[in-house]
């Protein structure tokens, strides 16, 4: 077993596990409607490849990736196209154009391939069946999986890890996924392993899931295949971050403008891996997801499986419901998670965990209070930044101050705000900042395109009026030269 | 070989000046820097609109009258108040608020062809500035949003008032790799 060491800084923070933790994975009942978000929040929409009143199966493909980093979308339950309309999902993006098909309950399927012998496929052919999959990381960043593996193997990365620490408090999704599908996670490992071209692979848990890495050594144990290890990370936040795990487990650190496969590493989540070997176990595409489902204002708290595109009031019906008095939805974890506006969003790729918190939950402790500089984000921020000199470079408006302070490096996973005396929400303004940053270079590549337009256009009319007026000149002088013959 | 002479000296001498001179004579046609550099620093703060709201006929004649002393700065609503500093901050000139007079700053927009009124008259091809609108002569024409700057000068020739400036569609700017 390797020896990791811990990376700095970050937080060690309460699991709030225990309850989905006591139960087996529920298996969710499949939607009347389901909601299937185009967009997995990267701002590339898939495009439709139905239309509406289509009878589409389970595994049929009703829309079609657009370029590198996109995700081809599988319908996940049997029906009728209903409609194609922007609708809320949970996320950044907060709206992504939605295909909605009507279940018709037959439940009929594609065709599945029979199991592939993998070990016999060449590694370009599992990648295009990867990328056929629509697979997107389930780790709760919706990253295209094919587009992460193709580079990586491009750029002949050595050391495959596999993410399953899931450090944010609530989220215990990976931790039941690892305790009772081990063997599928450790077959999607080395799927990838053969795709990437790998010399190692290991499996990284927090040392608090004692329980999953018993059932990971045992998968391990069971297959005979050299090069997988197991790493156990010490249970901090935020342990699972991609850089922050990189760095625990092989000593490597990412530069900050560089990914991964540039130090010839790559990070996939455990629960990418398992979907991964279903691709080869039974050649389905993408169509469920686990979903931790908890909080005091949920009944009976619990991991569900439950398909893409099932509403998430269906996840908290099937919890038992509601209880108490929940005052705010929220989609991924305590600390790195955002609101949702309402329970009829659908479940998507990226969706890890719904917290349905109470107020004791959300811990509110009053105002905001000016910046004292005491330091104590700096201590604790797992990227190595200032959070505080960050602030005030916002707070001027300082773009180049934010850039030398590294404010593309902020993971945005809320450690300064968690320790901040003053509950000062620093993560908030860092990614409005960056967002500030991302819309006045998106501006900026306009300008450039439209002042070169521009220049074209008046190229144009100049050239056009010279040759008008050429044309005049000759017409008078074939005038003259017909009045004078 | 005899040895140098004066006139020898005196023939290198002019060859040399000659030589040295027709190439300095070159490179001050041929190797020019492309124009005036205060004008390009000026051009690169302006948004770009090419809406000729400033009264000057696009934002490069703003920028060149700008640096010519004839033009002051607070001509450019699309700019709004971020272009306002930072050619204020460029020209070290106090920023002020924006002359009302060439117009409100309003949020970006782009402009929208009504496919079922527009009887393809190319009236509004010529008047935009950036060769956004696709169309011919009695033929369908469509705005390229993407290359639309908002500028709202295809409004007034066209004949049929066919054309809204609308909201651009939401697309969200790429994400960065590194998210957690």
């Amino acid at each position: 077993m390797a020896r990791p060491r811990r990376f700095p800084a970050g937080l060690e923070l309460p699991p709030f596990k225990s309850g989905p933790m006591g139960r087996p994975i529920l298996a969710a009942a499949a939607p009347s409607l389901a909601t299937l978000a185009l967009d997995q929040g990267n701002g590339i929409a898939a495009q439709p490849v139905v239309v509406v009143g289509d009878r589409v199966r389970v595994g049929s493909l009703v829309a079609r990736s657009e370029g590198d980093f996109g995700v081809d979308v599988h319908a996940t339950v049997a029906g009728t196209v209903r409609s194609l309309e922007v609708r809320p999902v949970p996320g950044a993006a907060a709206t992504s154009p939605c295909l909605v098909i009507e279940n018709d309950w037959t439940d009929d399927r594609e065709d599945a391939s029979t199991p592939l012998d993998w070990q016999a496929t060449t590694p370009a052919d599992l990648l295009a069946r990867i990328r056929s999959a629509g697979i997107a990381g389930l780790g709760g960043a919706a990253f295209a999986t094919h587009a992460k593996l193709e580079a990586a193997r491009d750029a002949k990365v050595s050391h495959l890890v596999l993410n399953g620490a899931e450090c944010e408090p609530w989220i215990c999704c990976d931790d039941a996924l690892m305790r009772e599908r081990a063997a599928d996670v450790v077959l999607g490992a080395r799927v990838m392993q053969r795709v990437v071209d790998a010399e190692r692979v290991t499996i990284a848990i927090e040392d608090d899931k004692p329980e999953a890495i018993t059932a990971v050594e045992a998968a391990l144990a069971a297959t005979d295949h050299h090069g997988l290890a197991l790493a156990v990370v010490p249970a901090v936040f935020p342990a699972g971050a991609e850089r922050q795990l990189l760095a625990s487990v092989t000593g490597i650190e990412v530069p900050g403008d560089a990914w991964p496969p540039a130090v010839g590493l790559l990070c996939q989540n455990v629960g990418t891996a398992a979907a991964v070997a279903r691709v080869v176990t039974s050649g389905e595409p993408l169509t469920r997801r686990i979903v931790t489902v908890t909080g005091s204002a949920i009944a009976a708290p619990a991991n569900v499986e439950a398909r893409l595109g099932t509403p998430i009031a269906d996840l908290i019906e099937a919890c038992g419901g509601y209880r108490g008095e929940p005052l705010r939805l929220i989609a991924g974890g305590s600390m790195t998670g955002r609101a949702l506006p309402s329970d009829d969003a659908p479940v998507t790729q990226a969706l890890n965990c719904v917290v349905v918190a109470t107020a004791a939950d959300l811990a509110v402790h009053g105002s905001e209070m000016p910046c004292i500089r005491c330091g104590d984000c700096a201590s604790v921020c797992p990227a190595g930044l200032l959070p505080q000199s960050l602030l005030r470079a916002v707070a001027s408006a300082d773009a180049q101050g934010l850039v030398r302070l590294g404010l593309a490096d902020c993971i945005e996973c809320g450690c300064c705000d968690y320790v901040c005396p003053s509950r000062i929400p620093l993560t908030a303004r860092f990614v409005a900042a960056r967002r500030e940053r991302r819309l006045r270079l998106d501006q900026e590549r306009r300008a450039a395109r439209a002042r070169e337009r521009y220049a074209g256009h008046e190229r144009r009319l100049a050239a056009g009026a010279e040759a008008e007026r050429r044309e005049f000149e000759e017409a008078r002088r074939r005038a003259r030269g017909d009045g004078q013959s | 070989m005899s040895e140098w002479t004066l006139l020898d000296a005196l023939a290198l001498a002019a060859g040399l000046a000659a030589a040295l001179g027709a190439a300095l004579g070159w490179a001050a046609l041929r190797l020019r820097p492309d124009a005036d550099p205060l004008v390009e620093r000026i051009d690169a703060l302006l948004p770009q609109t090419q809406c000729g709201q400033c009264r000057y006929p696009g934002c490069r004649p703003y920028a060149e009258a700008i640096a010519r002393g004839e033009a002051d700065i607070d001509r450019c609503p699309p700019g709004g108040e971020a272009t306002l500093r930072a050619l204020a901050g460029l020209l070290g000139r106090e920023p002020r608020p924006l002359d009302p007079d060439y117009g409100v700053t309003k949020p970006r927009q782009v402009a929208v062809i009504d496919e079922e009124r527009c009887i393809g008259c190319a009236l509004c091809l010529p008047a935009c500035p950036v060769d956004a609108i696709v169309g011919a002569p009695r033929f369908m024409h469509t705005v390229i949003e993407r290359e639309c700057t908002g500028c709202e000068l295809c409004l007034p020739p066209c004949p049929v008032d066919c054309i809204a400036l609308v909201a651009p569609a939401q697309t969200p700017p790429v994400r960065d790799r590194r998210a957690a």
